[in-house]
């Protein structure tokens, strides 16, 4: 675990105390941002901190989780690859307002990751570019990752037509 | 009357021979999307090698081939395509259905998984097995080539379902006493 105290001190005398919060689990780094900051806190960490590498981004539905307050917890991991600094920042969204800024515009790798994210929960990056389904077929309806989603899905898989020996 | 047969001559019908020809040369669709792939693979490799039955000439291209070996699971996305290169597969052709997933969904009972292909598009042989050994595989291979042997024709008319269901139902009208309206046109065993 790389230490990231200069990083909380320049986050500090940029945004201030309040508006964030740090956390430690079992060497995990986290930061917990406001959704409106989130564009802003990882612009300051890409050109001013110098985490220069998009890990991951994710997304994780707390429908139903013990203790939670929020429905979605949106997860920005990303790297220092200089210094090997290693930070996870999350944002809570909730419904009917899932719209949070893209990071296309910070890094291109998000391209698809939010495609990803927009593909299985719904959430919509405001300026990404080609924000279209990307692993589901393009007419699929609805979200399936969101917890509310029925596991075995609502008929879509057996929507097709049947061949039989006759035709083909 | 007797006729006189040269030692060097066999006699048989079409349709045996026709089937014959074809349970001998099944040139395989590897239509592998999972771990079941791995075994087909094996199936083919010189260990078991499945050569000895005929059936080594893996074909990529649909056109080529006469048996279809779904190897996985087959998710909806995928399963358009299973049928296009279904049928883009010049007739006669037969399907096997390789293991768990691609037979019922297997573990995998999802949104997104084809809860068994036999749903969409005609199978003659399911493999049991997650994934199934290679024996399993030549196992139902063996049984495919019975099946065309016994059932197959010259004209391909066991694979028309009217058709098949014809001796059948001559079968009824007879036992009900009366005249079959119509006569079987398959069958011709030699």
């Amino acid at each position: 675990m790389v230490d990231l105290s200069g990083v909380l001190e320049q986050l500090k005398s940029r945004f201030g105390e309040r508006s964030w919060d740090y956390s430690e689990f079992h060497q995990n780094q986290r930061l917990v941002v406001a959704a409106e900051l989130c564009f802003s806190v990882l612009e300051f960490l890409k050109k001013t901190c110098g985490f220069d590498m998009l890990i991951d981004v994710t997304c994780v539905d707390y429908l139903h989780y013990r203790g939670a307050k929020d429905r979605f917890g949106l997860v920005y991991i990303v790297l220092n690859t200089v210094t090997g600094q290693r930070l996870i920042v999350r944002a809570f969204l909730n419904e009917p307002d899932l719209k949070i800024p893209s990071v296309v515009p910070l890094w291109e790798g998000a391209n698809w990751l939010e495609r990803e994210v927009f593909d299985m929960y719904g959430i919509e990056f405001t300026g990404h570019p080609d924000l279209r389904r990307i692993l589901l077929p393009d007419e699929f309806v609805g979200f399936p990752l969101r917890k509310d989603y029925p596991l075995r899905g609502r008929g879509e898989r057996h929507n097709f037509e049947r061949i039989t020996r006759g035709e083909g | 009357m007797e006729i006189e047969v040269p030692d060097n001559v066999a006699l048989t019908s079409l349709d045996y021979l026709a089937s014959w020809c074809r349970k001998n040369s099944l040139w395989p669709m590897p239509f592998a999307t999972a771990c079941c792939g791995i075994e087909l693979m094996a199936t083919g490799a010189s260990r078991h090698d499945v050569a000895r039955f005929g059936a080594e000439v893996f074909r990529f291209s649909p056109r080529q081939c006469d048996l279809m070996i779904v190897a996985g699971r087959v998710v909806m996305k995928m399963l358009p395509v299973l049928q296009r290169i279904w049928l883009q597969m010049p007739e006669p052709k037969w399907c096997i259905s390789m293991g768990a997933c691609a037979s019922t969904g297997g573990i995998f009972d999802t949104y997104s998984v084809v809860q068994g292909i036999d749903r969409f598009i005609p199978v003659d042989m399911y493999v049991p097995g997650c994934p199934p050994r290679p024996e399993q595989l030549i196992q139902a291979i063996i049984d495919l080539q019975d099946k065309i042997q016994r059932e197959g024709s010259f004209l391909g008319n066991e694979f028309i379902t009217d058709a098949r269901q014809q001796p059948k139902r001559a079968l009824q009208e007879l036992e009900l006493g009366q005249v079959p309206r119509s006569l079987p046109i398959i069958g011709g065993k030699a």
